[in-house]
């Protein structure tokens, strides 16, 4: 009855921001507005619609509203030895489901186990005409009308006030190991891309400070058998090392340049950027501290078909790779179809959406 | 006074037209080349498109587009025409482009684990392709030996890996498109994510509605170890059911987790000769793949959950030709019920797999009401219910009461909080139920994203997504004939 009431006043303050012709920036608990452009307009708080609506273990979803803590999330499916297995970055014990979904980040095991979107099932939302809808979901296989609920994902609020979502969850693996083992970055690069063909259980795999790193995880047996067949030596499980490298709490991390996140193939070679490298996600998403030029950064990577987006620090107005011209109307278009009069995070994503 | 020759039509225009950037053999307009293209696996709606392209370059399809888009002449892009909705029924005043012609395999990067392919291609032909790097693309449906990587895209079609290795939303990066205007563009990238909003995943699954695809990028799977099937019986559907839910709580996902009910099993059995235990109420399929000792621990799990949730008989394949012989029972389920009625009718909902025995129950008490039988084949671990309705489409009205029977069903599974289609799309034929899953603030959503896409409504239009005037019409009927679905529930 509660949350029923707040979704209400949800809707009313989003009817009242379109009749007044005021922009809206969508906040849940705040762990996330580093990210993207600057977000401009009245505060829509979603914090307070909180709560798991339906948790059932046999099902494999989790619904709950979007105001809900992260951790909130996670220590209810941990009780029942699952998980969100897009392991969700939270920067900041703030994080809500709500902005974790609406920024679509996903940590290391991302490359192995799918990102934030894929495991978006459904959800319901509040267009920029005040409109509740419901898109998706509580099942796995839904293919009725367009697949809106992962559209949604990633799209920084821009389309609409994402209010209640479902998504599905997995088992905890039985038995984790990392292994690491001191090589170069070329050949870091080379062994990361070659485990994508080899049937090993791995679901992590970054390099950082002249080492490489492989996360095995499994049945207990099939973790033992795997480590047979890798170099390295075992990672004291109590470094906590995934967990740091996913929230940004590794020593890599501190530093107040300018942080970039670039997205390649994985067998990109080492890029030829001045700066401080973390590889993560097997080679794919490298994270860089470099003070160089925006537009130098961006043309190196886009010659071999990657994107950058800054991340933390620096000039927060391209913060996004810029798309070409007709993508760039079609996304328009697609976010005028959601919210006619712009009142959503206006900005936050690109200049025009 | 010579007479000029009459002005020819805007059709004969077009056609002309076509005729120009085309060889005579890729532009079609007699009937009797047009009829291959009249249905697609939904044969029950059938309609003669005015003329039939088979371009083979991007730019053809390029081309193609800025005149239908000149002509505001009406497209529907076809792969193989192995769909189940109707989704690639042609228009009689429209243009049906087959992509027939892209056939090729343009790249498998073993390193990165993807390919880069043309719409045509087959399915079952990339992981053939991939296969000397060890590697497959991993959704099945079961007509992946004809369906394409296109239609695939268009459908978001799944199979029975889905649970454990998601559909073709999950499994492919890259598509590049013709847009209503003729425009080539680049959706979703190389990489693992993309700039801007999500549009890999809203052209997945937008059956023809939103562009053409010419080129797909597919990820690719290392092949796991080892697989293997565990056959469970059971003496009643519904412990059956419950042993499937258990399964999953004992922290495994099977690669495969599919039900079958006595009809099914029968005629698979009689068809197939699998070795099914012929008297059993339900049998379920669990496969497991992995590594060795992952396989072998997770069999042992599975034994002694299937024993404690009341399975009379527990059978691991002993080897892989009985791993594949008890497949060929499940995969030739479809054929089988074929041959011990004249027709049948697939159905394709999925429900919260809890509410298994609920919709059984009704099924069978619909079945009862129509006096036509059901067989249930079931991908279980994911919830994805295909009834086949058994029917003779030769005794007037039977189709008419078959359609009918699915239909509930279908307004069953959403009232029970699943849907009406799971992975055979909208299409022509639940574009009603359309109305039931949704109302007037989401399917005006819908037809405004179209809109961002396609303005005109070139696009196959009339599928997919009905318009609100449709629902109005189909809810009106529907109270009017008391076919809303149990009236002693309450609704909210």
């Amino acid at each position: 009855m509660v949350n029923q009431s707040i979704s209400e006043l949800l809707q009313t303050q989003v009817q009242q921001a379109v009749k007044n012709g005021h922009r809206l920036n969508i906040v849940g608990g705040g762990s996330k507005h580093f990210l993207g452009r600057q977000g401009q307009g009245a505060t829509l708080n979603i914090s307070q619609h909180r709560g798991i609506i339906e948790y059932d273990p046999h099902e494999l979803v989790i619904t709950a509203r979007a105001g809900t803590p992260l951790q909130e999330i996670e220590h209810a499916l941990a009780d029942k030895q699952q998980m969100l297995a897009f392991e969700p970055p939270h920067f900041g014990e703030h994080a809500t489901l709500g902005g974790t979904i609406a920024a679509g980040l996903s940590g290391p095991r991302r490359p192995y186990a799918g990102s934030a979107r894929d495991f978006m099932l459904g959800c319901k939302v509040l267009n920029g005409k005040g409109e509740i809808m419901q898109f998706g979901g509580r099942v796995m296989k839904n293919v009725a009308g367009y697949d809106v609920s992962r559209l949604m994902t990633g799209a920084y609020g821009t389309l609409g006030v994402i209010l209640e979502l479902s998504l599905k969850v997995l088992p905890r693996p039985a038995a984790s190991v990392t292994l690491f083992n001191e090589c170069s970055e070329a050949d870091a690069i080379l062994f990361m891309s070659g485990l994508l063909s080899k049937a090993l259980p791995v679901d992590a795999c970054c390099y950082y400070k002249g080492q490489s790193y492989v996360r095995l995880s499994g049945s207990k047996q099939s973790v033992v058998d795997a480590q047979k067949k890798l170099l390295g030596e075992r990672l004291n499980q109590r470094s906590h090392f995934w967990q740091r490298l996913r929230e940004h709490e590794l020593s890599f991390f501190n530093r107040d340049k300018p942080l970039w996140r670039i997205l390649v193939k994985p067998t990109t070679p080492t890029l030829a950027i001045d700066g401080e490298w973390l590889l993560d996600w097997g080679g794919a998403q490298r994270w860089l501290y470099s003070d160089a030029d925006a537009a130098d950064i961006r043309k190196i990577v886009q010659q071999y078909n990657g994107h950058a987006t800054l991340f933390r620090n620096g000039d927060r107005h391209d913060v996004f790779q810029p798309l070409a011209a007709p993508m760039q109307l079609l996304q328009q278009r697609i976010k005028t179809s959601f919210d006619p009069d712009n009142v959503f995070n206006p900005g936050r994503m690109y200049a025009e959406i | 006074m010579t007479g000029e020759a009459p002005k020819p039509t805007p059709t004969e225009q077009l056609i002309q037209a076509f005729q120009q950037l085309l060889p005579d053999e890729a532009v079609l307009t007699d009937t009797e080349d047009l009829r291959p293209f009249e249905c697609d696996g939904l044969s029950v709606y059938r309609r003669l498109p005015m003329v039939v392209v088979l371009p083979e370059t991007v730019e053809q399809v390029q081309a193609i587009m800025r005149l239908c888009f000149a002509a505001k002449v009406p497209v529907v892009a076809r792969g193989a025409g192995t769909g189940l909705s109707g989704g690639a029924l042609p228009l009689e005043d429209g243009v049906l482009l087959s992509l027939a012609k892209f056939k090729q395999i343009l790249d498998i990067d073993p390193q990165n684990a993807m390919a880069t392919v043309q719409p045509g291609v087959r399915n079952l032909a990339i992981s053939d392709a991939a296969a000397a790097h060890g590697l497959y693309y991993a959704p099945d449906p079961s007509s992946q030996i004809a369906c394409t990587i296109g239609g695939n895209v268009a459908e978001n079609s799944g199979g029975v890996h889905c649970l454990k290795y998601g559909l073709t939303v999950h499994n492919i990066l890259q598509l590049k498109i013709v847009t209503v205007d003729g425009e080539l563009l680049t959706i979703g990238s190389e990489t693992l994510d993309s700039p801007g909003y999500d549009l890999l995943a809203l052209m997945t699954g937008s059956e023809g509605m939103l562009g053409i695809f010419v080129e797909i990028t597919v990820k690719l799977l290392a092949k796991p170890e080892r697989a293997q099937v565990v056959l469970a019986a059971f003496d009643d559907v519904t412990k059956a059911g419950e042993a499937v839910g258990e399964i999953i709580a004992a922290g495994i996902i099977p690669a495969g987790l599919e039900m079958m009910d006595k009809l099914a099993i029968q005629a698979a059995e009689d068809f197939a000769h699998a070795c099914y235990p012929r008297d059993a109420e339900a049998i379920l399929l669990c496969e497991l793949d992995g590594s060795n000792a992952e396989v072998s621990e997770q069999i042992m799990t599975v034994h002694k959950v299937l024993k404690q949730s009341g399975a009379t008989e527990v059978r691991t394949a002993k080897d892989e030709a009985e791993r594949q012989l008890f497949w060929k029972g499940r995969k030739s389920a479809f054929p089988a019920v074929g041959r011990i009625s004249p027709d049948y009718y697939c159905m394709d909902g999925t429900i919260p797999r809890r509410q298994l025995p609920k919709v059984l129950r009704f099924m069978s008490e619909l079945s009862n009401e129509y006096g036509l039988a059901v067989a249930n084949v079931f991908h279980a671990g994911d919830g994805n219910l295909h009834p086949l309705i058994l029917f003779d489409a030769n005794t007037p009205g039977e189709l008419q009461r078959t359609e009918e029977f699915g239909r509930r069903i279908l307004e069953f599974c959403v009232e029970v909080g699943g849907t009406i289609t799971g992975e055979h799309g909208v299409g022509m034929e639940k574009i009603d139920q359309m109305c039931v899953q949704f109302q007037s603030a989401e399917l005006s959503q819908f037809h405004a994203i179209k809109k961002a896409f396609d303005p005109e409504n070139l696009l196959n239009p009339g599928k997919a997504v009905p318009t609100l005037h449709r629902c109005a019409e189909f809810g009106a009927m529907h109270v009017h004939n008391g076919q809303l679905a149990h009236p002693e529930l309450e609704r909210f």
